[in-house]
């Protein structure tokens, strides 16, 4: 009996399990998943909570509602990867032995990386809404806030969902506006990107997006502390932005266990082909999702598109074939723009964002880089679709290799 | 892709300036490039750009953290050597392309 082992169950390592019980046949090969906790988040719906359109009961269910039968469910702390010896060693000290490894560990929000930003007003006037935690007390905040500045800052590159923030602050313009009080809250968004975003078509849509909605941006800042007495941000150049309300997305990192076994960058970000997804170091381990260091954003919707690749080269390295599949870093994201409406973005490592319809040319029903109310309505449905056939690892009607057709160069 | 001279010799540079063949580079063209940028180049300008100059050859990015946690130079020392865009100016210095951001 051969063991394929896959360590984290989130997005992307529940549906490796799912796709992976159904390929494997139950006599040849033994599956096993392991997580610390037992509660599976939809993470995008976390935006939606500081702004009371979703509350924690939408967004948690059970991680066992989600296994297929015929795989070993493990809920245990890693305490490290052994990959010389291929072994895995849990914190209460059982050892699980792989032929196979999967690492989907994810990416964690490392709020310490910056001095003063987990110091005396963290969750008080300091937020993240990256944690389930930090979404309700941001919620909370705002029942009865009564305005002032509101800064939203990007701490780090690469942090997970890269629009997201974005979003927040669409939805934050809308929300105090439907409440009468846009006037008493002055927005700022500051990044340590050039810009919006990174790609140019992108950048300039959004970027004019943020200033129609009157929403200040201050680009090319790189956090270096956060003053909690003088309630302001400081870069390493000197420069200073003030705040009432802090909404900060903090350097995100690799799960720890990766550097307790030796195996990450100095983010923690394991080192990963970017087309064969096999770890870079170690010929029987592959990365999937968040937990990789590939040049493309980390979100699920990539780790969904790398799980088709995954799959098929998991199957050529074990029956020694050369690999067949090659991953294009493609991501999809749609994007919330407030008052109904959204946007949606469509890209690889080569391609930047264009403008176009999606999934079907000419015919859409989605518009890239163009604000439309089927856009929103496409994020809000996600939701069924993420629950009911991603997570299992069901057919989606989207290719995995990023598509041309439909766009406009 | 065009041709400049720097120091008196002919490189080859992209359409924002940065040299496209590490090879080429000298200390003189460092210097040369550092004054275009309005920065007085000194020895601990060197260690940096030989750092920057070490990482790249060997594939890796080139990140603020990076940089910070080197042991060559701290994050507030590194902007204030260049200052503005200290990772868009250091690469330009040390004949290296741009970093480019992924999210």
């Amino acid at each position: 009996m051969k063991k394929l082992l896959i360590l984290g169950a989130g997005t992307a390592g529940t549906m490796m399990a799912n796709k992976l019980r159904k390929k494997f046949l139950r006599e040849d090969w033994d599956i096993t998943i392991v997580d610390q906790y037992k509660t599976h988040y939809y993470q995008p719906g976390f935006l939606f909570i500081p702004f009371g359109m979703y509350s924690a009961q939408d967004v948690i269910k059970p991680k066992s509602d989600f296994f297929p039968i015929g795989v070993n469910v493990i809920y245990s702390k890693i305490e490290k990867i052994i990959p010389d010896e291929n072994h895995v060693l849990l914190a209460d000290g059982v050892v699980l032995n792989y032929d196979y490894l999967i690492i989907a560990t994810g990416t964690r929000t490392a709020p310490e990386e910056t001095p003063g930003l987990k110091d005396k007003l963290w969750y008080k006037e300091i937020f993240d809404f990256y944690t389930i935690e930090g979404a309700v007390a941001l919620s909370n905040f705002f029942k009865t806030w009564q305005g002032g500045e509101l800064v939203v800052n990007i701490a780090e590159l690469p942090y997970k969902c890269p629009v997201a923030p974005l979003e927040f602050v669409f939805f934050a313009d809308a929300f105090f506006t439907e409440r009468g009080m846009r006037d008493k809250v002055n927005i700022t968004y500051v990044t340590p990107l050039p810009g919006a975003f990174t790609k140019p078509r992108a950048t300039k849509m959004l970027g004019e997006l943020l200033k129609s909605k009157n929403i200040n941006i201050v680009p090319d800042f790189n956090v270096a502390e956060v003053d909690n007495d003088v309630k302001k941000i400081v870069d390493y150049a000197g420069n200073e932005v003030k705040f009432d309300c802090l909404v900060s997305i903090p350097t995100n990192m690799g799960d720890e266990m990766i550097e307790r076994s030796g195996m990450g960058d100095d983010m923690n970000f394991v080192p990963t082909d970017k087309h064969t997804l096999q770890a870079r170091d170690y010929k029987n381990i592959f990365v999937i999702g968040d937990a990789a260091n590939l040049p493309t954003s980390k979100a699920g919707s990539v780790a969904h598109f790398a799980s088709e690749i995954l799959e098929e080269n998991l199957m050529c390295a074990i029956e020694g074939r050369p690999y067949t599949a090659s991953f294009d870093g493609h991501a999809n994201c749609y994007i919330e723009t407030g008052y109904g409406k959204g946007t949606l973005i469509d890209f690889n490592y080569d391609t930047e964002p264009l403008a176009g319809s999606f999934p079907f040319p000419g015919l859409g029903p989605f518009g890239l880089l163009k604000v439309t109310r089927t856009n929103h309505y496409g994020k809000l449905i996600f939701r069924w679709l993420y629950w009911h056939i991603l997570l299992k690892g069901k057919e989606m009607p989207i290719d995995s290799e990023m598509q041309m057709a439909g766009k406009k160069l | 892709m065009a041709t400049k001279s720097i120091a008196g010799v002919n490189v080859e540079v992209n359409e924002e300036g940065y040299m496209t063949d590490a090879s080429q580079w000298t200390k003189e063209i460092a210097t040369e490039i550092a004054k275009e940028e309005g920065i007085e180049i000194t020895d601990k300008h060197f260690e940096v750009i030989d750092y920057i100059r070490e990482k790249v050859a060997s594939g890796e990015g080139l990140t603020i953290r990076g940089i910070n946690k080197s042991g060559v130079v701290d994050a507030k020392t590194f902007y204030q050597l260049f200052p503005g865009a200290p990772l868009k100016k250091a690469t330009k210095i040390a004949g290296v392309p741009k970093p480019v951001s992924c999210i």
